[in-house]
């Protein structure tokens, strides 16, 4: 409030200057126009002002939301997939939703609806082969991958951010993390995603165990090579001497600094956990029939596409898939340079 | 340069004693039924004599053992449910030849488009083709890969009139697949060159040129390109392993007799040395791979130095 007050005071006075200096020829003019009291008055001391220190009214967290504000299109895909997500999770609580395991029947002939065209028989999108419909299924399996993927996500970020700061703050720990990080990541990741689902029997944990497993080396890795670089900057040593516990370092001196990359990584993992589910489903080993997933939507979806008049229950799956991947994509995109205070100094 | 390149090694050969160990461990978890090619019909007695004569039955070291000293020899058991009692490896090199054609096709042609797309992209920022070439790339990189393989399979084989399933005589039917398989690495390609380009040309050499009066499009080329290309090259070792991992998806979904379809024919039989065999053999694969790449980065530019290297990758 304080520095407000100053700051809007010093602003007036220069204004004035400003002002007299323009209007009259010599500087002489330029004084005589301000009043007396402003020029010559003693300040005095006052004791709490004399103690008060200014701080900058910068915000990191506003600042972070007016830059990412400013991206319309990022802003405008964020509220789509927000709503989208949402949908898929309020999805089953509206009226008149079906069970998505369940296989209706025409009550006149006992047969199943088989493959209905999208909008035909109440089918909003649809039905598969078995009479189930496609709109449940979709927004169930897209709710399963979402899951999936925000538990990858968190995974990777805790166990990420945890291993990263021991690898690079405690120094003993370096050599052992260096070795076993030089020796995981020669294995492709995913022949360990394949072996996992092998060998677990496929369900949402395991699937999401797979996914993590190696993820969060990358991670770690990011972590130790900035904390390294930080960890020994003036500020740090200094609050190491005023005897600052290590945790509180850590969490108030490092990691905010690291914020805007972890964001983008974690909102990175989400389409890449998704694509993983797809892939591993095609594989064989993704989950069964009877727990929808965007990636065995998919799977059904490829055995009839090359009939015409079928490749709808391709298409819908895939729009729902690729809209969530490219957002998560593009927002994350768009908020780490956000986050990035090098772009607030504006 | 020596010592570096002794101490990569032994991390890869270590590396994959891991990788094969744990393989081996994890498929010992497996239910017994990949052993037998008609494990219904067989009695308690038959599956427990089978498995005995198998070695199955020994403590879990004296088999880590005896695979080993198999898997020296180049014996990596026989399969039990694919091709009964056939050798794993005499299946293996018969699959071998055409995933390795297809791999280093797709390479080389993501090489030749992802390298012009890039340069483009560098050479026009922020306008048309770059946002055009920027909008492809984040397609590519934003969208499963399985998915954009499905859309290539049905609308690629209906415009270039070829069936659904690899014909290795027909040239026409090497394209989709190799397509399919270098577009990850296109992308990959494209979007660090362009990065790298705009890197590049902010440096005073560029100043200079153009002070000289060399032409824009002089100076992209014969200037900026040839100094963005070079840390290009750490990015080779990925797109092997992309490519790798994406021949098992692209060979399994065009039937191409390769080395990914059968990981995945296999993985749906449950057939248990086929694959320890194959994950084996991709986990060789990919560490070459890295190794190569790391040795082409030192080859193309001097200024490299193995041994200070920090994990560019």
């Amino acid at each position: 409030m304080l520095f407000f007050l100053k700051n809007a005071k010093s602003k007036q006075l220069e204004d004035a200057l400003a002002g007299c200096q323009r209007s009259a020829a010599g500087p002489a003019a330029a004084w005589a126009g301000l009043p007396e009291d402003e020029l010559f008055t003693p300040a005095g001391f006052r004791a709490e002002e004399a103690e008060a220190t200014a701080s900058s009214n910068y915000s990191y967290w506003g600042s972070t939301l007016r830059s990412f504000l400013k991206n319309k299109f990022a802003v405008a895909l964020l509220v789509a997939l927000v709503a989208v997500v949402a949908f898929a999770f309020l999805q089953p609580h509206l009226p008149g939703q079906i069970d998505p395991n369940y296989c209706r029947v025409d009550p006149e002939t006992g047969i199943q609806y088989r493959n209905v065209a999208p909008g035909v028989d109440g089918f909003v999108w649809g039905s598969n082969s078995i009479g189930q419909d496609l709109w449940a299924r979709i927004w169930a399996g897209t709710r399963t991958s979402l899951i999936i993927a925000f538990f990858v996500a968190m995974i990777e970020a805790v166990v990420g951010i945890t291993v990263g700061v021991l690898w690079g703050y405690v120094r003993q720990l370096d050599f052992f993390f260096t070795e076993l990080y030089n020796i995981c990541d020669n294995i492709p990741s995913t022949i360990i995603l394949i072996l996992i689902s092998y060998v677990a029997s496929p369900s949402v944990p395991t699937l999401i165990l797979g996914m993590s497993l190696t993820g969060w080396i990358a991670m770690a890795r990011f972590i130790r090579n900035q904390i390294l670089i930080i960890r020994d900057r003036d500020y740090n040593v200094a609050s190491r001497c005023i005897g600052t516990p290590t945790f509180r370092i850590v969490l108030r001196n490092l990691l905010p600094y690291l914020v805007s990359v972890i964001m983008l990584r974690m909102a990175l993992t989400v389409p890449a956990a998704i694509g993983s589910e797809v892939f591993v489903t095609y594989i064989g080993l993704g989950l069964s029939v009877e727990t929808p997933s965007l990636g065995n939507l998919i799977n059904d979806g490829r055995q009839v596409m090359m009939q015409a008049g079928l490749r709808y229950q391709l298409l819908y799956p895939t729009i729902i898939l690729s809209f969530v991947t490219i957002a998560f994509y593009l927002i994350g995109n768009a908020f780490s340079d956000a986050a990035d205070p090098k772009n607030h100094m504006q | 340069m020596v010592k570096y390149l002794a101490k990569r090694i032994g991390h890869s050969i270590l590396t994959l004693f891991i990788i094969v160990t744990l393989v081996f461990c994890l498929l010992r978890l497996m239910p017994v039924e990949g052993y037998f090619a008609n494990y219904e019909k067989m009695t308690e007695t038959q599956i427990q004599a089978g498995l005995q004569s198998m070695g199955l039955l020994d403590p879990l070291p004296v088999q880590i053992f005896r695979f080993w000293r198999d898997a020296f020899q180049g014996d990596l058991g026989v399969s039990h449910i694919y091709r009964v009692n056939v050798p794993v490896v005499d299946i293996l090199a018969d699959k071998l030849p055409i995933s390795i054609q297809m791999g280093v096709t797709a390479m080389v042609v993501s090489l030749i488009l992802g390298i012009p797309l890039g340069l483009v992209m560098g050479r026009f920022k922020h306008r048309l083709p770059d946002k055009i070439g920027t909008a492809i790339v984040i397609l590519i990189q934003a969208v499963p890969a399985a998915v954009y393989y499905l859309y290539i399979q049905m609308y690629g084989t209906t415009a270039l009139n070829v069936g659904l399933l690899f014909n290795a005589d027909n040239l026409r039917y090497w394209i989709l697949p190799v397509f399919s398989m270098s577009l990850g690495n296109i992308a990959f390609y494209a979007m660090w060159l362009r990065r790298y380009m705009v890197d590049e040309s902010n440096k005073d050499y560029v100043l200079l040129a153009r002070a000289k009066g060399a032409s824009e499009d002089r100076i992209a080329l014969r200037h900026i390109f040839r100094n963005a290309m070079v840390p290009l090259v750490q990015y080779i070792p990925s797109a092997f392993l992309n490519t790798v991992v994406g021949s098992i998806y692209i060979e399994s979904l065009y039937s191409i007799p390769g080395m990914g379809g059968l990981l995945v024919t296999c993985v749906q039989r449950h057939d248990n040395t086929m694959v320890q065999g194959i994950v084996l053999l991709y986990a060789c694969v990919g560490i070459i791979g890295l190794i190569l790449g790391d040795l082409l980065m030192v080859l193309i530019d001097p200024r490299i130095s193995l041994g200070k290297k920090e994990g560019g990758r």
